[in-house]
């Protein structure tokens, strides 16, 4: 689909898959997708579809957190989701959705670290949180998010013994969620912002930004600006001239908005 | 050495439960999902495409290209992601075990990519892997001359089995696994491997218990293909 004619429709208030420019596609949310891990999920956003596995394993605080234990996320965006990733290690944009979702769950203090911690600064519960779309059509990020979310929620501890964990043995705790971050994305296409963009607008789109909100707080952002060259030149490089710009723009809301899904 | 009752109450020649499904995965050519017992592929078809780097292409006929891979949380202690040398080498046979009912020379300097994801594994992922390829190469509408189904089958201490789940892989005594991939017409093994021991006879009976199983296989197939085209 041509580029110009996304731009136009948008002008005139119009979508190509026919959304408000507030209106988030469809959500379907499917618990326990995997049964060796300790906790899963499926996450859809219309048809971006994202997989989220958590595995717990024992390891060693930071030194400079001796009372707390830490999460790892990946995102592997393997070309199985669609025909524009390629084999290898984790790209800018898979590294980048790993830290949005990482950024948005540990700023918010939606797991309390100090509840993961066995013996203080000796051993402690590392997360390992896995994300793997398996079809991009849009928006992987608040997919991924959501997916995480779900996938924590239901997450149990595997058996501990002797400070090792027994794999594939689980037991009836679960981990504590204390807050339910969501993460929103927005993009901007020419003077308006659209709500969870699909593929197609996410090329054309001239910024992006993501927002890890609760209960009427935000936790993290995460703001991409497309920029020509000479745009660059022209404020010599300058971040705070840029950041000015950016929010000149509009491209950092001050007020979100979160819509919630219709129900079908 | 006695293996007399197997630990889901199947009998010897019984496939696990079988769930298929085609059009997983909208942004591919083709996909499908296929389910053995706890064992979940996911495989989507891009192609055939251009194939880059350009040194790669073939003037004459196309490139099959597989890529098998398992999810970090498929497995009970944690998989680091990214290729390994098993992945690698299953990569490499599934490539065989497909390859051959595929008319590649009606792609010159092309690639079909293939990529399966295990996203669930208890035994046999290399096998769903296969079975699950098959049918997005299909669905994604590569001319082919036969398809291609898979199990496998194996000795449990002294008996010869169908369809080995993760239990019965690791059974005490000593288990002998031996993945087969067959084109379903023609019945011609495409994936042959083994891991134990057995004598020339446990191997033939074991072959001719894969063939049924790939039969059984085969019939889910063509019906989930089939019924993506019912309703419309």
């Amino acid at each position: 689909m041509d580029n110009d004619y996304i731009i136009s429709l948008v002008e005139q208030g119009k979508r190509i898959d026919g959304r408000k420019f507030d209106e988030i596609r469809e959500i379907v949310l499917e618990p326990n997708i995997s049964k060796n891990a300790e906790g899963s999920a499926r996450c859809k956003i219309g048809d971006t579809e994202v997989l989220v596995g958590v595995k717990m394993d024992i390891g060693e605080p930071y030194p400079d957190s001796p009372d707390e234990g830490s999460i790892v996320v990946t995102t592997e965006l393997s070309p199985i989701a669609s025909p524009e990733f390629e084999l290898g290690p984790p790209g800018v944009q898979a590294i980048e959705i790993a830290r949005i979702v990482d950024r948005g769950i540990r700023e918010s203090k939606a797991i309390d670290f100090k509840k993961l911690v066995i013996t203080s600064g000796e051993k402690c519960w590392i997360l390992f949180i896995d994300i793997y779309p398996i079809n991009d059509s849009g928006n992987l990020i608040d997919a991924s998010a959501l997916g995480t979310l779900v996938a924590l929620k239901n997450t149990r501890y595997v058996k501990e013994e002797n400070n090792k964990a027994v794999f594939g043995e689980f037991t009836n705790k679960k981990l504590e969620l204390e807050k339910t971050p969501i993460t929103i994305t927005f993009v901007k296409i020419g003077n308006n912002i659209l709500l969870d963009p699909n593929s197609k607008e996410e090329e054309v789109a001239e910024a992006r930004l993501s927002a890890a909100v609760y209960n009427g707080r935000i936790y993290a952002l995460q703001k991409v600006v497309k920029m020509g060259k000479e745009d660059f030149e022209r404020l010599r490089y300058n971040p705070i001239e840029i950041a000015k710009l950016e929010y000149d723009e509009g491209v950092l809301p001050i007020t979100i908005k979160r819509p919630l899904p219709s129900k079908k | 050495m006695s293996y007399t009752k197997r630990d889901d109450g199947r009998k010897f020649d019984e496939l696990r439960k079988i769930k298929a499904k085609v059009g997983v995965v909208k942004r591919a050519d083709g996909s499908a999902m296929f389910q053995m017992g706890d064992t979940i592929a996911i495989a989507s078809v891009y192609g055939p495409r251009e194939l880059h780097p350009r040194f790669l292409q073939n003037p004459e006929r196309g490139v099959l290209r597989c890529n098998y891979d398992m999810a970090s949380f498929s497995v009970t202690e944690r998989k680091k992601p990214g290729p390994s040398r098993r992945s690698t080498e299953i990569s490499l046979v599934t490539e065989k075990a497909l390859a051959s009912v595929i008319d590649l020379d009606l792609f010159p300097n092309t690639v079909i990519d293939v990529f399966i994801e295990i996203i669930q594994a208890n035994a046999g992922t290399r096998c769903a892997g296969i079975s699950a390829a098959a049918m997005a190469l299909a669905h994604a509408g590569i001319p082919m001359r036969d398809m291609v189904a898979a199990v496998s089958v194996g000795k449990v201490g002294d008996k010869i089995v169908l369809d080995l789940d993760k239990e019965e892989e690791d059974f005490e005594e000593g288990a002998t696994d031996i993945p087969v991939a067959m084109t379903a017409r023609k019945r011609e093994i495409t994936l042959l491997q083994l891991d134990g021991e057995v004598t020339k006879d446990e191997l033939m009976e074991a072959i001719k218990m894969a063939r049924k199983g790939c039969e059984e296989i085969y019939k889910i197939q063509v019906k989930t293909l089939k019924e993506i085209y019912k309703n419309g």
